[in-house]
């Protein structure tokens, strides 16, 4: 038992706890301070609280750590989500798999951002800081672990096994440590489980800072300097934000077999939706020098998108989404707890801003048609909108709750559909955006009046039409609402594409909004084509049925294939080569019935491996398996004279019960070619052998076998079987026979023993063939042998196969956003490094 | 008018749109009973039953179907009044089927089977173990 660890880790958690409402105090005190020793005192002191609350919450990171690194199942959270093979990149994901875990996740990233504002914020640190402070507060309480008058607060990750579980054993032995924990999810054995929730969650936190920043200007009535230094950070935000969001559609994309990277489940709106609204307030906020109007809508904006963010973990954690979400946490008996700190940030954020309205100056004048505030705020509407079209439908279970409070019977259920429910209404909205992202940025950087506006808009407009018609044509659309999206979605990047160039010839500093904006557009385009014109390409021409019990969508959209044997999709002619395994040192895979698993993680090698006939591996070594949970598909496409083989996979995770397929995926510049594995044979299913058939045959000569030529080489005296030796009176006798393979020759080896008088026949089996070969009888009057041959169905899987168009874009649209992103992001931050110099931060 | 009020009235309405359309669309929970009345009304939407999985006395789930090729199955799912329907699904069986406490089967009835077309599960173990394995001590 290593109790030590847990108990630090605990004190720690109280440690980050108290220090971080003592921070919280301290800043509260030096802003309510009127004098300015005090202020500094007060200052200071809350600052080394909050260095010791950041050193200290580091420290229950690296006790959590430890004791996943370590193995130490005794206590639960090592236990839950870790185990013994889990690689080191896996462990980290298992760090974050619970919600204690992700919470920790939160917290640390907060701690560095924390001293990063500490170490550039002079005027800003004590209000900022404060907010921060109680924020981290917040976040630990989740995961305290402490009863307090019969309440619990918080689930703590250091809890051990038996308190956790109500488990027999631990009443009869208190000191049971568990041999190994359960291991990982398979899911969420990815790479891009690894990097996935970091960037999220960096995303989550990076809302809370201009969350801060608003708080703590309506706080000291700095109504409008508070937005300076909050636009690089809300830019940061919304960019690590939307990476975050991507990267899980792209995880989605290549692992789980739902066949997109985006299927509009709960979780996945929940984080959609501050996004949007993000992004809508760093459009007003960069609009609010010509405008109170922006303002106002900043002020709450940038507060929605942290208070959505706390309303989305609410949703996910608190397991009100259980029967509508695939991935929502359990419930922890924490919900309660999430519910008054949702309100209390959300009551005290409303009283304040109602406080700070009348000090916000109304503007008199209406906000001309041809002004740039005009068109930013129709755009941070529409994103509004759009967000609010998502987050009502996915908050049904909570309208049901509150509907119950009141004694209201309600059974609402979400939508049956999520993804046709979803897209019909966001679809407009991709539409008006890149109508208005397009046409916006020409009255940003132009004074417009009509005729202007006709000058400036001739070229693109024509442009826009002569490249549209061409797509059309090309690409073959003929749906009017998709002909709308490529429209706009192509006016988009050529009007910023216009404005791109104009800039490049002034100042390229100021070009990140168009770029982000070409962006976006590609993304609107890569989304259209990759959604809307996915084809099923493993369609069943056969006429054959796989099954009378299917019905007809299953049995036309998937494709069966036996081992070997070649069959048509479409221009491609698939053939299934057999199931493989990966094994550490070999760079490709092994034929599954080429080893012998002798432990969970290793095998021996029944024959001799080699590649480019350099034998790497010989008969009887051992070798450690690769992700020894997951078997390989292979199967060879050929089209024309071009080939090439991919690997969907199945893991199967007998601990948890569970059969994971993931796809594989074949990148070509126009689509991507994505093909999973339905279903394969149980492998436990016991094999059914057809009556054996006889066959006499002689040395060398040719007979054929499950329709494979073979050949009798070989018949001679052996002494050990399998590294058996024989006794003196035994005879054992081994037939080697030859089966030419379509893609190479197999050996049988089977003999024919005799042992205290008795004959014995042990068979061989060709997996790959589907054949068993036994030596029957020898006859030496006639110098003939007989073998007996069964033959089995060949393995095989059921696939489907899709072709997603254009898919790139979307991917490239992603990147070419992030860098717009970075540029406009450098840009803020120099200019408000260049006020914090001149001393104008305060 | 102000060009802004109309601005705020056309935002509005869109929002309130937005809610009864949500309420429109949205699905609901029911039993199998009413399921089955809905359909035998000739009522075809897609409703949601929650669910568990039928078990024997051991705690062992009973009922589970797979087709041959294992491309579709079906179980027994006893709904919250206790009342017991096969659920066809033509789709392989979902991975961490097994494991769940709590099944949502999203569908309706078809010429008297209930065919689902989504399911959902509720583990409570998809990321917190709940028992422990002591068979290697």
């Amino acid at each position: 038992m290593h109790y030590f660890i847990g108990t630090l880790g605990h004190f720690l958690i109280i440690t980050a706890f108290v220090s971080a409402l003592a921070a919280a105090y301290g800043y509260f005190q030096s802003v309510n301070s009127q004098d300015l020793e005090d202020k500094e005192y007060w200052k200071k002191l809350a600052r080394w609280n909050f260095i010791g609350h950041g050193v200290a919450a580091i420290g229950v990171v690296a006790c959590l750590y430890i004791i996943i690194n370590q193995g130490y199942f005794e206590y639960h959270y090592a236990y839950s989500h870790s185990s013994k093979v889990l690689p080191f990149y896996y462990q980290v994901s298992a760090f974050w798999e619970g919600q204690e875990g992700s919470f920790l996740l939160w917290i640390f990233w907060d701690v560095l951002l924390g001293f990063v504002l500490i170490k550039t914020n002079k005027y800003w640190e004590a209000p900022v800081m404060a907010i921060f402070a109680v924020v981290q507060a917040f976040l630990l309480s989740m995961i305290l672990g402490v009863v307090l008058f019969n309440i619990k607060i918080g689930s703590s990750p250091f809890i051990l096994l038996r308190d956790a579980m109500d488990a027999p054993i631990f009443q009869s032995n208190p000191d049971f440590v568990p041999e190994d924990g359960s291991g990982l999810n398979p899911l969420l054995q990815n790479y891009w489980m690894v990097i996935h929730p970091p960037t999220l969650f960096l995303g989550f936190a990076t809302t809370l800072i201009p969350f801060a920043y608003c708080i703590a200007g309506l706080w000291l009535g700095r109504f409008k300097e508070w937005i300076r230094p909050a636009l690089p950070w809300s830019l940061f935000s919304a960019v690590v934000l939307g990476v975050g969001i991507l990267m899980g559609g792209y995880w989605a994309y290549e692992t789980l077999n739902f066949g997109g990277y985006w299927n509009w489940d709960p979780v996945e709106n929940a984080v959609y939706v501050p996004w949007l609204v993000l992004i809508a307030a760093i459009h007003t906020m960069i609009a609010f020098k010509k405008s109170t109007t922006a303002l106002k809508l900043s002020i709450i904006l940038a507060t929605a998108a942290f208070l959505l963010i706390v309303y989305s973990t609410f949703l996910t954690r608190s397991g009100i989404l259980g029967d509508s979400s695939v991935h929502s946490f359990t419930d922890l008996g924490l919900s309660g707890q999430l519910l008054i700190y949702l309100l209390a940030f959300l009551v005290g954020t409303i009283i304040l801003i109602i406080k700070s309205w009348k000090h916000l100056a109304s503007d008199e004048k209406e906000v001309s048609t041809y002004s740039r505030e005009f068109w930013i705020f129709m755009g941070a509407t529409v994103l509004c909108l759009m967000g609010f079209q998502v987050i009502i439908p996915t908050s049904i279970p909570v309208w049901n709750a509150i509907l119950e409070l009141v004694g209201i019977e309600s059974n609402m259920a979400p939508p049956v559909d999520q993804v046709e429910y979803y897209t019909q209404y966001q679809m407009w909205g991709g539409v008006l955006i890149a109508l208005l992202s397009g046409t916006g940025q020409f009255f940003w950087w132009n004074k417009m009046d009509k005729s202007k506006l006709k000058d400036a808009l001739l070229i693109p407009l024509v442009l826009t039409l002569i490249l549209t018609g061409a797509a059309i044509i090309w690409l073959e659309v003929q749906n009017i609402t998709y002909i709308l999206i490529l429209t706009t979605g192509i006016y988009s990047i050529v009007a910023n594409g216009k404005i791109l160039l104009d800039r490049w010839k002034t100042n390229i500093n100021l070009s990140g909004g168009a770029i982000a904006h070409i962006g976006i557009a590609m993304m609107l385009l890569g989304i259209l084509f990759s959604s809307g014109y996915s084809k099923i390409v493993s369609l069943n021409k056969t006429g054959l049925v796989w099954s009378k019990e299917f019905p007809d969508e299953v049995n036309q959209k998937n494709l069966l294939l036996f081992q070997n044997e070649n069959r048509q999709m479409g221009e491609y002619s698939l053939n299934y080569k057999g199931t493989r395994k990966r094994v550490e040192g070999y760079d490709g895979y092994i034929n599954i019935h080429d080893l012998r698993q002798i432990s969970e993680t290793e095998a021996v090698a029944i024959i001799d491996i080699t590649k480019e006939s350099k034998t790497l591996y010989q008969r009887g070594d051992t070798l450690t398996l690769v992700t020894p949970e997951t078997s390989y598909f292979e199967i060879a496409y050929q089209k024309g004279d071009q080939s090439f083989n991919l690997y969907p996979t199945v893991q199967i995770n007998e601990k948890m019960n569970m059969t994971v397929f993931s796809p594989d995926i074949k990148r070509k510049a126009g689509f991507d070619l994505y093909t999973h594995v339905r279903t394969f044979p149980d492998p436990d299913q016991e094999t059914q052998w057809s009556e054996m058939e006889e066959i006499t045959t002689q040395l060398n000569a040719d007979f054929f076998v499950n329709d494979f030529v073979a050949r009798l080489e070989n018949v001679e005296r052996v002494l050990d079987i399998n590294g058996v030796n024989l006794g003196e009176n035994d005879v054992a006798v081994k037939a080697t026979i030859r089966i030419q393979g379509s893609d190479r020759d197999y050996i049988a080896e089977p003999y024919y023993i005799i042992q205290n008088n008795q004959a014995g026949l042990l068979a061989d089996v060709v997996e790959d063939l589907g054949v068993k070969m036994t030596l029957i009888q020898i006859d030496p009057r006639s110098n003939s042998f007989t073998l007996g041959v069964n033959e089995t169905q060949k393995d095989w899987v059921i696939l489907e196969a899709v072709e997603k168009p254009m898919i790139n874009v979307l991917w490239i649209g992603t990147l070419i956003m992030v860098i717009g992103f970075i540029i406009a992001i450098s840009r803020r931050y120099s200019e408000f490094v260049k006020m914090k110099s001149k001393g104008q931060e305060l | 008018m102000k060009k802004s009020h109309i601005f705020g009235i056309v935002v509005i309405a869109v929002a309130i749109m937005v809610i009864i359309s949500t309420a429109g669309d949205a699905s609901t929970y029911v039993g199998f009973a009413e399921a089955k009345s809905m359909a035998e009304e000739g009522d075809n939407t897609k409703i949601h039953v929650v669910g568990q999985l039928k078990k024997n006395p051991q705690g062992e789930i009973m009922g589970i179907e797979t087709a041959p090729n294992q491309l579709a199955f079906s179980f027994l799912l006893v709904d919250n009044n206790n009342i017991e329907q096969r659920v066809y699904f033509n789709e392989p069986m979902p991975t961490d089927f097994l494991r769940s406490e709590q099944v949502v089967v999203v569908g309706n009835y078809q010429n008297g089977n209930f065919l689902a077309s989504k399911i959902l599960m509720k583990c409570p173990s998809k990321y917190q173990e709940e028992t422990i394995e002591v068979s290697d001590v």
